[in-house]
């Protein structure tokens, strides 16, 4: 297996639309004590970077879509989307 | 007959040696059953205590859903078995999709550890039945995730069949919404614990397996622990509980 070319991927995952964030609600509570005004709509999630071995970058990306959807979030209360990294 | 109920151990569990009492005193043999092996050593009820399994890495409950034991837990409960899990063991089943919704974080954000009341919204459940009449329960929280979200068709749906078991309730006896002062984290319609479609499997946040001799403050968990005590022997004896329907498909 260590013969097969690599793949780098970042796994985004933010909470669902609609789904309250409190953190993301507490970072928006703390930007007045930094005199910072007009930001909103802050949603905090998690970033996973992993590199995948596989035959090619479709099978690779095929192994991140299902470890991304399995494990890596909860499709009941988070999004995820792939990023493919140099 | 003395009914065998199981006790699954992650690494992380902190609440079974309070289950293990629990069982004890509702009449029970406990029995530990390791997370790395498949074997359930032959018993008839299973309880998920609570904890904080793998550390609760990514998502609590996630990682403890691929372990083996997992498996076997799946399996039985896809034949009708009763199983329970208590706080990170509700969290556990639900990540492991065996109870419907998802616990997100607190409303509030901190871990709240304090006494709590809940309701049952019915007693005809095998996690019900030996509560006797409908009043409020006193019994501890102790979790930083424990707010129960679904979507609102969801949620319907859930009330509809029956499987809203407990909800928070407030010091007026009334059902605690989620921003009333009852309800320790936010739970969508002061939902506390709910059970899968068939009937069999369940999972509560608050602790009951703390609240079940009068010297631990309130032995008002005690009727939780003896329906599921009650339900293993039936199931033991019959293959069937009472109250449950024939699990769809068997797709665990």
């Amino acid at each position: 297996m260590s013969d097969q070319p690599a793949y780098r991927f970042a796994v985004n995952v933010t909470p669902k639309p609609g789904i309250l964030d409190p953190q993301g609600r507490a970072v928006e509570k703390s930007l007045p004590h930094l005199g910072i005004s007009g930001v909103s709509a802050v949603r905090v999630g998690r970033r996973v970077e992993l590199t995948v071995q596989a035959a090619d970058a479709t099978a690779a990306r095929a192994v991140v879509d299902r470890l991304a959807s399995e494990l890596l979030s909860n499709p009941l209360m988070e999004l995820f989307d792939v990023e493919v990294l140099a | 007959m003395t009914a065998r109920v199981g006790i699954v151990l992650f690494p992380g569990s902190n609440r079974d040696i309070d289950a293990a009492n629990a069982l004890e005193v509702a009449g029970a043999e406990p029995v530990r059953l390791w997370h790395e092996s498949v074997d359930l050593e032959g018993v008839s009820g299973i309880l998920i205590p609570g904890g904080f399994a793998y550390g609760d890495y990514l998502r609590a409950g996630v990682i403890a859903r691929f372990s083996p034991v997992m498996r076997a837990v799946a399996e039985f409960a896809a034949r009708g078995g009763p199983v329970l899990g208590i706080c990170n063991g509700f969290q556990v089943l639900a990540e492991a999709r065996l109870v419907p919704g998802a616990l997100l974080r607190n409303r509030g954000l901190r871990f709240v550890s304090r006494q709590v009341a809940i309701l049952p919204d019915r007693l005809d459940s095998p996690f019900t039945r030996e509560i006797g009449d409908r009043r409020p329960l006193r019994m501890p929280v102790a979790h930083g995730e424990g707010c129960y979200y679904a979507d609102e068709a969801t949620l319907d749906a859930l009330e509809a069949d029956g499987s809203v078991l407990w909800r928070y309730a407030n010091p007026d006896g009334s059902v605690a919404g989620p921003d009333a002062p009852g309800n320790p984290n936010g739970s969508l319609r002061g939902i506390a614990g709910v059970s899968n479609a068939a009937g069999n499997v369940a999972g509560l946040m608050p602790h009951p397996e703390t609240a079940v001799e009068a010297v631990l403050g309130s032995d008002d968990g005690l009727g939780i622990i003896r329906s599921l005590v009650v339900s293993a022997a039936e199931y033991a004896a019959t293959g069937r509980v009472a109250g449950t329907k024939q699990p769809a498909g068997g797709a665990a």
